[in-house]
This record gives C-alpha cells, sequence and structure tokens, in this order.
C-alpha cells in the first residue's frame, strides 16, 4: 500500500515536472530557457557539494574536476551506446531516453569512482589538505583532459557525429534529476548516517571516541558527492555541443562554493538558493566578465567576517518557518 | 650525464624560489595552523612591484644602451618590493584574517581563498591579463662548466635565496621578535599568558613571510623573463607543497621541500614530459600525505580535544 502511495506521489511529481517543462519551453525564449536549465544543473551541484562541505565540514574546492568526470564521462559513453540501444529500442525518443540516463549514471559512477580515489589518501588527515588535495585534482583533471586526444584534447570532445553531442538536455531531465538528487541528499541528511556526518562536522574527535567509523563516512559522503557533481557534469554536457576541458577551471569550482555559502553551509533549502541565485547573477553579470569574480571573492570575505553561516545557516526554509511560528505563539 | 647536472642546476634555482615562499606558508601555518592561499598572490604583487619599480628607475634606457642595470639600484628593485609585500602581508592579515582568527576551522579557510581569488583578479584588471616581459635588472651571462651551461641569473637566484634564509633564521632564532614566533606557534595561549602581544608578532611574521615571497617574485620573474597575474596561483600551490613535503611548520622543513620539489619538477620535465611537470607536485603531495603525512622534517602532534 504505501509502496503504491509513493509511486503515485512521484508519479505525479514527475508529471508536474513534465508539464512545467512543457509550460517553460513553450513561454519563454532559449535564452531564459538556458538560464533555468543552469540554475537547475547548479541545484545539483550546489546540494551534492553541501553534503561534503555543509554537513560533513570536509572542505573540496575542486568539485569541477569531478563534474569533469562526469561530463566526459556520460558524453563518450552516450555516443558509444546510442547505436546499440537504438539497434534494439529504434530511435525514437524513448530510446534517447534510455541513452541518456545510461550515460548519466557512467559519468556519475566515474566521478564517484574518481571521488574515491581522492577522497582515501587525503580524508584521513585534517580538512584543509583535503582542500589543497582537491585543488591539485581540479587541476590534474583539467590537464589530462587537454592531452587526451581520443576525447579532442583542448578543443573539446564533440562525439563522432560532426552535428556534435546530441541536446538530450531538457526540463524534464535536468528538474527530474535535480528533484531525485535533492530528495535522496535530503533523506541521507536526516538519516542516521547523516547525524554521523554531521556530528564529525561538529567534533571529529569526538565522533569517532563515540565509535563512528568516521574515516569510511567521509569517504562515501565525498564519493556521492562527487558522484552528483558527476550527473550535473553529465547534463551540462548535453546542453551544447561539446564538453571542452576550459568549462571546468578552478573559476567552476568556486562559482560552486559560493553557490553554498551564500546560502549557507548545511543547508539544502540554502544550497538550492544558492544555485539558483550563481545561475541568475552570472547571466545579469555577463557584461562585467572581468569584474564578476572580483565580486565573488569579495562576497566571500565579506559574507565570512559578517555573516560566516550564510543566509539560512545550516537550517532549512521549512524550519525557519516553523520557528518563526513556535516563537509567535510563545509570544501570544 | 651533462644533462643530469643541467636538469639539477635548473631544479636548484627553482627550487630555492620554491623555498622562499614556501617560508611564508609554514611560518603562517605554524603560529595560526592556516593555510594563507593569498600567499601566492603576495609573491605575484611583490614581483609586479619590482617590474613598476625598474620602470620607474628607468631600467628601458639601460636596456635600450645595452648597459647592465646597476647594481645598487637592482637592491633597490628587490628592497621596494619586499617592502611593499610586507605591507600587503600585513593588512591582509588586518583585513581578512583577524576578525575571523577564532572562528571555525573552515571560515579562516574560506577567507583565505576568498582573498586569494580577490588579489588574482584585482591583479588582472590592476596590472592587464597580459603577461609583461620582465625587465632585465641583471644581464645574463653565461658560462659552461664541463658542458653544462650555468647563467649568473641562476647563481644569483640560489645566493640571494640562500642569503635570505640564512637571515631568516638568524632572525628567528637571535632576535627577540623570532623568540616570541616560536614560542607562539609552540603554544599561542601560553605565549599570549607569559605577556606576549600575539597580534604584533603575528603582524611580524606576515611581513617577513610576504617580504620573503616578494623576493621570491623578483627572482622568479629573472628566471622566467614573463610575469602574469595568474603566476601565483601554480607556483604558490607548488610552494605549500614543498612546506608540506618538509614538514609543515618547519623552517628549515620548507627549505629541503622548495629545494626537493624544483629537482623533482626539472627532472620530470627532462626526462619524462614537460607536460607533466606540473602534475608530479600533486603526486607528490598525495604520496607524502599517505606516507609520511608530518613531512620530512616535521614533528608528530597529538590530536587533542
Amino acid at each position: 500500500m504505501r509502496v503504491a502511495i509513493r509511486t503515485a506521489i512521484a508519479a505525479a511529481v514527475l508529471l508536474a515536472i513534465y508539464g512545467l517543462g512543457l509550460g517553460v519551453e513553450a513561454g519563454f525564449n532559449e535564452y531564459v530557457q538556458r538560464i533555468v536549465l543552469l540554475a537547475g544543473v547548479n541545484v545539483i551541484l550546489a546540494v551534492g557539494l553541501n553534503l561534503i562541505n555543509g554537513t560533513t565540514g570536509q572542505f573540496s574546492i575542486g568539485h569541477a574536476g569531478f563534474m569533469a568526470v562526469g561530463a566526459y564521462g556520460a558524453a563518450f559513453v552516450g555516443v558509444k551506446i546510442a547505436p546499440t540501444i537504438h539497434g534494439l529500442l529504434g530511435t525514437g525518443a524513448a530510446a534517447d531516453a534510455v541513452v541518456f540516463n545510461l550515460a548519466l549514471l557512467a559519468g556519475a559512477l566515474f566521478a564517484g569512482i574518481s571521488g574515491l580515489i581522492v577522497g582515501m589518501p587525503s580524508l584521513r588527515l585534517r580538512g584543509d589538505y583535503l582542500a589543497v588535495v582537491t585543488l591539485g585534482f581540479g587541476e590534474i583533471i583539467r590537464i589530462l583532459f587537454n592531452n587526451a586526444t581520443f576525447l579532442g584534447a583542448a578543443t573539446g570532445y564533440f562525439g563522432d557525429d560532426p552535428s556534435g553531442l546530441p541536446a538530450y538536455t531538457n526540463f524534464f531531465w535536468v528538474f527530474a534529476w535535480a528533484t531525485t538528487i535533492v530528495i535522496l541528499i535530503h533523506n541521507l541528511t536526516f538519516s542516521q548516517t547523516g547525524r554521523s556526518l554531521t556530528a564529525i562536522r561538529e567534533d571529529e574527535i569526538a565522533a569517532e571516541a563515540m565509535a563512528t567509523p568516521t574515516t569510511r563516512l567521509k569517504v562515501t559522503a565525498f564519493a556521492i558527492s562527487a558522484a552528483t557533481a558527476g550527473i550535473a557534469g553529465g547534463l551540462f554536457a548535453h546542453m551544447q555541443a561539446g564538453v571542452r576541458p576550459e568549462d571546468f577551471r578552478f573559476e567552476k569550482s568556486i562559482d560552486m562554493i559560493v553557490m553554498i555559502i551564500v546560502g549557507g553551509l548545511g543547508s539544502i533549502s540554502g544550497a538550492i538558493l544558492g544555485g539558483i541565485f550563481v545561475a541568475v547573477s552570472l547571466e545579469l553579470m555577463r557584461d562585467l566578465q572581468q569584474y564578476r569574480l572580483v565580486l565573488y571573492a569579495l562576497l566571500l570575505v565579506v559574507i565570512m567576517i559578517v555573516r560566516p553561516q550564510g543566509l539560512l545557516g545550516n537550517r532549512e526554509l521549512y524550519q525557519l518557518v516553523r520557528r518563526r511560528k513556535a516563537t509567535r505563539a510563545e509570544g501570544a | 650525464m651533462t644533462q643530469f647536472f643541467q636538469q639539477i642546476i635548473n631544479g636548484l634555482s627553482l627550487g630555492s624560489i620554491y623555498a622562499l615562499i614556501a617560508l611564508g606558508y609554514t611560518m603562517v601555518y605554524g603560529i595560526l595552523k592556516l593555510i594563507n592561499f593569498a600567499h601566492g598572490e603576495v609573491f605575484m604583487v611583490g614581483a609586479y612591484t619590482g617590474y613598476y619599480t625598474a620602470g620607474a628607475l628607468g631600467i628601458s634606457a639601460f636596456e635600450a644602451r645595452h648597459q647592465s642595470f646597476p647594481l645598487y639600484l637592482a637592491l633597490i628593485v628587490l628592497i621596494a618590493s619586499m617592502a611593499a609585500a610586507a605591507l600587503l602581508g600585513v593588512l591582509i592579515e588586518l583585513f581578512a584574517y583577524r576578525p575571523v582568527r577564532n572562528a571555525p576551522r573552515l571560515t579562516p579557510l574560506i577567507t583565505a581563498i576568498g582573498m586569494s581569488l580577490f588579489l588574482q583578479n584585482a591583479g588582472m584588471l590592476v596590472f592587464s591579463p597580459n603577461p609583461q616581459r620582465y625587465p632585465a635588472i641583471l644581464s645574463e651571462v653565461r658560462f659552461e662548466l664541463m658542458g653544462v651551461i650555468v647563467t649568473n641569473i641562476k647563481l644569483t637566484i640560489f645566493v640571494v635565496a640562500l642569503g635570505l634564509m640564512l637571515g631568516l633564521h638568524l632572525f628567528v632564532q637571535k632576535t627577540w621578535t623570532g623568540r616570541a614566533m616560536r614560542a607562539l606557534s609552540f603554544n599561542i595561549d601560553a605565549a599570549k599568558l607569559m605577556g606576549i602581544d600575539t597580534n604584533r608578532v603575528i603582524r611580524s611574521t606576515f611581513a617577513v613571510g610576504s617580504a620573503l615571497a616578494a623576493a621570491g617574485g623578483i627572482l622568479f620573474g629573472l628566471d622566467q623573463i614573463t610575469i602574469n597575474p595568474l603566476m601565483g596561483v601554480l607556483t604558490g600551490l607548488k610552494a605549500f607543497v614543498a612546506a608540506v613535503l618538509g614538514g609543515i611548520g618547519s623552517i628549515p622543513g620548507a627549505v629541503v621541500g622548495g629545494l626537493l620539489i624544483g629537482l623533482a619538477e626539472q627532472l620530470t620535465a627532462g626526462y619524462l614530459s614537460p607536460e607533466y611537470r606540473d602534475a608530479i607536485t600533486f603526486v607528490i603531495l598525495i604520496l607524502i600525505l599517505l606516507l609520511k603525512p608530518e613531512g620530512l622534517l616535521g614533528v608528530v602532534r597529538v590530536e587533542k580535544v
């Protein structure tokens, strides 16, 4: 019975996203649509990064690297499996959907594995080493893609077709994945494992003393976070004709950090708001390209000094409303 | 064999630049437990200050006449850029790090990253993003030693860096401020109880570290011929890895680490492929974190509540 209800709810949500997508595609021009899609991708990035930087209190500043692995992985796998799947299922939209989602999952898998590889040595140590290792990893990944001739080296990977990668990414898939990932991360955060992750953030030594397997949990959280960045990368890759190494520079990692810091480290709703904020502000600041990073950098420093907990702190939006109600009731 | 010695010479001169920068990371980390990400940008500003000071002292006239730049003017360039960088370091500490000094660990880290980004991009606005040719503060003299090409520039880099490190050693070991620095890095609270003005000592730590980075910046400009506003990113990271390799918090460690990273980079470029010269540093970082996280000359610290 519960399963049936849940399936019904899930179907209703997906249908709603589908309807909303049709509305957005009919009602807005391509420019606005692109911003909306980017906002969705950013939400996935921010919520995933928040799991490791916010909830677990570790610090990755190289998530663009994982996003790149996911983007290249999804693009490559998508191009390679498309003929087989199309041979089995025909060339309709359903077959495309299968190809796309398999490709995304493959990208997530690659990104998750690279997360494990990076996380295992560095997560045994203090958090600030992790920051440097992830930074270095992000750079190494970019150098590798820059030199990988089978992936197009510096020009980028455009698939085997001269018209570039197929434009699979649309409103429905971005927001279906975003919703799924937000729900998964939310459930994880408020599960027992999630509480252990928060315990690691608050006091790692105390958590260890309470028999929390800190290293294992940190590495797991890191791999999950990397995998979500991989999904975002795959979606991002299929929004344009190809994936280029310079899409995943250090600036991309900084964008992600700004997303989660503005909203409040450790808050999922904060991360969602931050993701949307960055997508919109990037567009608004398009003419101010050279000032953009100066402003972002100042924003980071000022937020850290004035309000280090960000907009929401580590609370969720609904907790804010509930608290306000509670205080109002107290007052009355 | 000649090529081997050639790479060793180049590696030592590059490594001594890394060592100069690494000293700043290690001193600040030793006291505040903070990775001062903006340190690489202080190095960059130091190089640019040297560039503009040399310009103001009329270096282009000397270059046009094919005369070498007088040594006393070169010294003025060095001192001016060290002073400017010291001021910048103190200002960064005052406005960005001091307000968050007692905040949870992540807050200063993010502040440092933000500060580094800010200086990089402000640098691109102020200095223009295009690389600049570094003026020939020293005119190059080449000589051959059993087939190995040595230039006076490489030698000067090595000697100047060594001199500055020796100076730092004497400063830290013999002066009152140096002793206070060591006290702070040993136990900041106890030092405070002993009546040490911690703010003043931290300020001098930033000043000294930044001045050394600026000297590194000028030597880097001499060595690599061009400078650009993003030069501090990768060089800073490599110097940080050097500090970790030597044992972060340890001053001799930073010197050893810097020289080793310089050698590793040159040998990789010479024998493997120049494309991997930047990657080798991070491979070393991951290896050292796995095998000997306290670094070559570091002390194991017990984690306490």
